[in-house]
C-alpha cells in the first residue's frame, strides 16, 4: 500500500449507529492535490465520513489513512496535519475574530515569528482585514465561513476537510469561498469537501456521489457525466407537473426530472423519444421544442438513485 | 503537556466569563450574596428578643439586673410575670423567646457575696436566634456581676441556662466559615459543570477536538480561570467574614490560602467531571448543585455535628471534600490550627482533587459519539 502518493485512503470504512448504516465499507482513494467533491443529499453519510476521516469519530470496522496516518490507531497524528471545519459554525461567537484565529494558532503551535505574516495573508484573502476586532457571533453567515476556514488554515495543513461549508450562504459569497479554494489547491493542499449543491460539485476535480452510506460513483464531473450510457433529452412542454408523471410512466424511460417548464428525461435508447413525445401530445400537453443534451451531475445523481 | 495550549484555553476561558454578565455574576456576585444572605439569616437577625420576668426577689438589684437586660438593646421586656406556670405559658404561646428567673435570695446572695443563681429559659426551637441569645445573656450577666462587686475577675452570678427544645446549639463563629465552604463548594462545581457542557452543545467542541490538544490541556485549560475565580471569591468572602461578621481569624492567612487551592482544585474538577458526563448545560448544572450543595450542606458539619449522625451518614461524609474545608475553616478561624494539626484533611482534599482530576481526563473523549 503506497501511502505516499494518497492523501486519504479509506478501506472498507464502516459506521453503524444502533444497528442504522451511516457508512456501509467505504473504500476510497484520493490523491494529494486533488479536490474531493462529496455529494449527496442531507442524511447521505457526508458528515459521518468527515468525522470519521478527520479521527472525531470512531469507525465500527474498517480503516482508513490520512496522510498516512490510521484514523484508528493514529487520530492525533492526523489532527496536527489537517484543517476541518465542521457543518455548523464552530468558533467563538464571543470572541472576536482576531482572538478566534490567535486560539487556533496556539493550539496548533503555530511559531511566534510566522504568525504575524500568516495571519495578514489569511484575513486579506478572506476579506477579513477590517473586521479583526468584531466578535464573531456579529458577522454574516458568509464571513463566519470565510474565518472557520481561516483558522482551519492557521497551521497550513496538508489536507483540509470541510464539511457543507457553503451551507446557507449568499451566491456571493459562495463564489468568493470557491475562488479561495482554487488558491489553496494552487499551493498543493488536498481538499475534501461536503456539498448538497450539485452546482458545487462541478467545480470539484473529483466527485463522488453519496446516497444512503454509499458512494454510488466516484470521478471527475466530465465523466461522470459521459458515465450515464443514456441519451439525454430536454423538452419544453406545458403544464411540466403533469408532463412529468406522464414521462415518468413511458417505456424506455430511466428518470425524469424538472427544471421550471423543462423536463430533463434520460431515455433507454434514443428511439424512445418519439414514444414519449407521443404519449404526451395525445394526453394534451403540448410539446414546444425538444433537444437532445449532456446531463448534469444532477441528472446522473437522480438517474443512479431512481434506477430499481 | 503543551503549556502554550493549556494558555490559550484558559485564556479563552476567562473572556468568555468576562464578556458574559450572567456568568460574571455567577462568578463575583452570588458568593458574596449567599454569605450576606446566609450569614444574616443565621447569625444577625437578632435583636429585641422578647423576653418576660418572673422576679421572686423584687429588690432594687433584681431590677437593676432587669434595666441592665432592657439596656444592652437585646433585649425587650414584654411583660413581668406573677405566677411560675406563666413562663410555660409565655414562652409556648411565643409571647416570650427568653424568660429571666430571679430566685427570692438572689440578692441576698449577691450581698454576702456568695454564688448567685439566676434561672434563664431559652426557646431553643429557633436555634440560630437561640445561639445568639444565649451569647446576649453571658455577656449581660457577666457585666452585670462586674459591677456589683465593683470589678472583681470572677462574675458571682451563677447563670444556669437552660435551653428547651432543642439542647444542641452553634454559635456564629462556628457557622460563618463553615459557610464559606458550602457556599465555595457550590460555587466552585457550578462555575465549571457547565464548560465543557457548553462547547457540546454550541458546537464547538467538535472543531476543538479536531485540533491536536490533549485531553489534560483541555481540562487544565478549562481549571485554571475558574481556580483564579474561586480563590478571589475565598479572599473576599474571609475578609468579609472577619471585617462584617467580626469572626476572629486566630490561624495562617498563607494556610488558608494553601489549603483552599486544594479544596479549589478537588472541587472545580468535579465540576468538570459532571460536565464532562452531562454533556447538556442544564443536566450539568442540575447535578452540580444536587451534586455539591446537598452533601456540603447537610453532611460538612457545618450545619449538623457529624458525631451525632447515625453511623452510616458519617460514613458518607467521608467522601465529601466540603466536610474537610469546614474542618479546615473553623480550625484555621477558630483555634489557629496550623498544617501539622489539619495534616488528615489536608491529605484527604489532596486525594479528592487528584482523583476527580484524573477521572474527568480519562472519562473525556476526544470523539464524537
Amino acid at each position: 500500500m503506497d501511502t505516499n502518493t494518497a492523501a486519504i485512503k479509506a478501506e472498507t470504512l464502516t459506521k453503524t449507529f444502533n444497528g442504522n448504516i451511516a457508512l456501509d465499507s467505504l473504500t476510497l482513494e484520493i490523491k494529494k492535490g486533488e479536490l474531493f467533491g462529496l455529494v449527496g443529499p442531507d442524511g447521505a453519510g457526508k458528515t459521518t465520513t468527515m468525522r470519521l476521516l478527520t479521527a472525531i469519530m470512531e469507525p465500527t470496522s474498517g480503516d482508513a489513512w490520512v496522510a498516512g496516518h490510521s484514523v484508528l490507531k493514529e487520530g492525533e497524528r492526523i489532527k496536527e496535519r489537517i484543517g476541518y471545519m465542521s457543518q455548523k459554525f464552530g468558533l467563538y461567537e464571543d470572541l472576536t475574530v482576531m482572538e478566534n484565529i490567535i486560539f487556533y494558532a496556539d493550539l496548533y503551535e503555530v511559531p511566534q515569528k510566522e504568525r504575524p505574516e500568516r495571519i495578514e495573508r489569511l484575513l486579506g484573502f478572506s476579506n477579513l482585514t477590517p473586521f479583526k476586532g468584531r466578535l464573531a457571533g456579529k458577522l454574516s453567515g458568509g464571513m463566519k465561513q470565510k474565518l472557520g476556514l481561516a483558522c482551519a488554515l492557521i497551521h497550513t495543513p496538508e489536507i483540509l476537510f470541510l464539511d457543507e461549508p457553503t451551507n446557507g450562504v449568499d451566491p456571493v459569497s459562495r463564489r468568493d469561498f470557491w475562488r479561495i479554494l482554487y488558491g489553496l489547491l494552487k499551493d498543493g493542499i488536498t481538499i475534501f469537501v461536503s456539498t448538497a449543491y450539485l452546482d458545487e460539485a462541478e467545480r470539484c476535480t473529483r466527485v463522488g456521489l453519496m446516497h444512503r452510506g454509499k458512494i454510488l460513483i466516484d470521478d471527475s464531473p466530465a465523466r461522470i457525466k459521459g458515465s450515464l450510457g443514456f441519451p439525454m433529452v430536454e423538452l419544453w412542454t406545458g403544464d411540466a407537473r403533469t408532463a412529468e408523471d406522464i414521462a415518468r410512466g413511458c417505456p424506455g424511460v430511466r428518470s425524469v426530472s424538472i427544471y421550471g417548464n423543462r423536463l430533463h428525461v434520460a431515455l433507454e435508447r434514443s428511439k424512445a423519444l418519439d414514444g414519449v413525445i407521443g404519449r404526451l401530445q395525445k394526453e394534451g400537453i403540448i410539446v414546444r421544442d425538444h433537444r437532445s443534451i449532456l446531463p448534469s451531475l444532477e441528472d446522473v445523481f437522480i438517474a443512479m438513485v431512481e434506477e430499481p | 503537556m503543551k503549556l502554550i495550549r493549556v494558555r490559550a484555553i484558559a485564556k479563552k476561558e476567562l473572556i468568555q466569563v468576562l464578556r458574559d454578565p450572567l456568568s460574571l455574576a455567577m462568578a463575583f456576585l452570588m458568593p458574596v450574596i449567599l454569605l450576606l444572605i446566609f450569614g444574616y439569616a443565621i447569625t444577625m437577625d437578632v435583636n429585641n428578643l422578647r423576653t418576660v420576668v418572673y422576679d421572686l426577689d423584687k429588690s432594687s438589684l433584681s431590677r437593676e439586673l432587669v434595666a441592665q437586660f432592657r439596656e444592652s438593646g437585646y433585649f425587650t421586656i414584654v411583660t413581668i410575670l406573677d405566677r411560675p406556670s406563666d413562663v410555660d405559658a409565655a414562652l409556648d404561646a411565643n409571647r416570650g423567646q427568653v424568660a429571666l428567673w430571679i430566685p427570692a435570695d438572689f440578692s441576698e446572695n449577691l450581698r454576702r457575696g456568695k454564688v448567685a443563681p439566676l434561672q434563664v429559659v431559652v426557646d431553643g426551637s429557633d436555634s440560630n436566634t437561640a445561639t445568639i441569645a444565649l451569647g446576649y445573656l453571658e455577656g449581660v450577666t457577666e457585666r452585670f456581676g462586674q459591677r456589683v462587686t465593683g470589678g472583681i475577675a470572677r462574675a458571682p452570678i451563677d447563670a444556669r441556662v437552660r435551653v428547651w427544645y432543642n439542647p444542641e446549639l452553634k454559635s456564629r463563629n462556628y457557622i460563618i466559615p463553615g459557610l464559606i465552604a458550602v457556599i465555595m463548594a457550590v460555587i466552585a462545581a457550578l462555575l465549571t459543570s457547565l464548560t465543557i457542557a457548553r462547547e457540546w452543545e454550541r458546537g464547538t467542541m467538535e472543531q476543538l477536538i479536531a485540533t491536536p490538544v490533549k485531553t489534560t490541556e483541555l481540562i487544565a485549560g478549562k481549571l485554571l480561570p475558574y481556580f483564579f475565580i474561586g480563590f478571589i471569591d475565598v479572599a473576599v468572602s474571609v475578609a468579609m467574614t472577619v471585617f462584617i461578621f467580626d469572626v476572629p481569624l486566630r490561624g495562617s492567612l498563607l494556610l488558608l490560602a494553601f489549603l483552599t487551592s486544594l479544596f479549589l482544585f478537588g472541587g472545580l474538577s468535579l465540576g468538570i467531571l459532571i460536565s464532562v458526563v452531562a454533556k447538556s448545560q442544564l443536566v450539568a448544572s442540575q447535578i452540580a448543585m444536587v451534586v455539591s450543595f446537598l452533601p456540603a450542606f447537610l453532611l460538612s458539619g457545618f450545619m449538623y455535628a457529624i458525631s451525632n449522625m447515625p453511623l452510616p451518614l458519617q460514613n458518607m461524609t467521608r467522601i465529601i471534600p466540603a466536610r474537610y474545608f469546614v474542618a479546615i475553616l473553623k480550625g484555621i478561624f477558630l483555634k489557629g490550627s496550623t498544617l501539622r494539626q489539619l495534616a488528615t484533611e489536608t491529605i484527604l482534599l489532596t486525594i479528592f482533587g487528584l482523583l476527580t482530576f484524573v477521572l474527568s481526563v480519562r472519562k473525556f473523549k476526544k470523539r464524537i459519539v
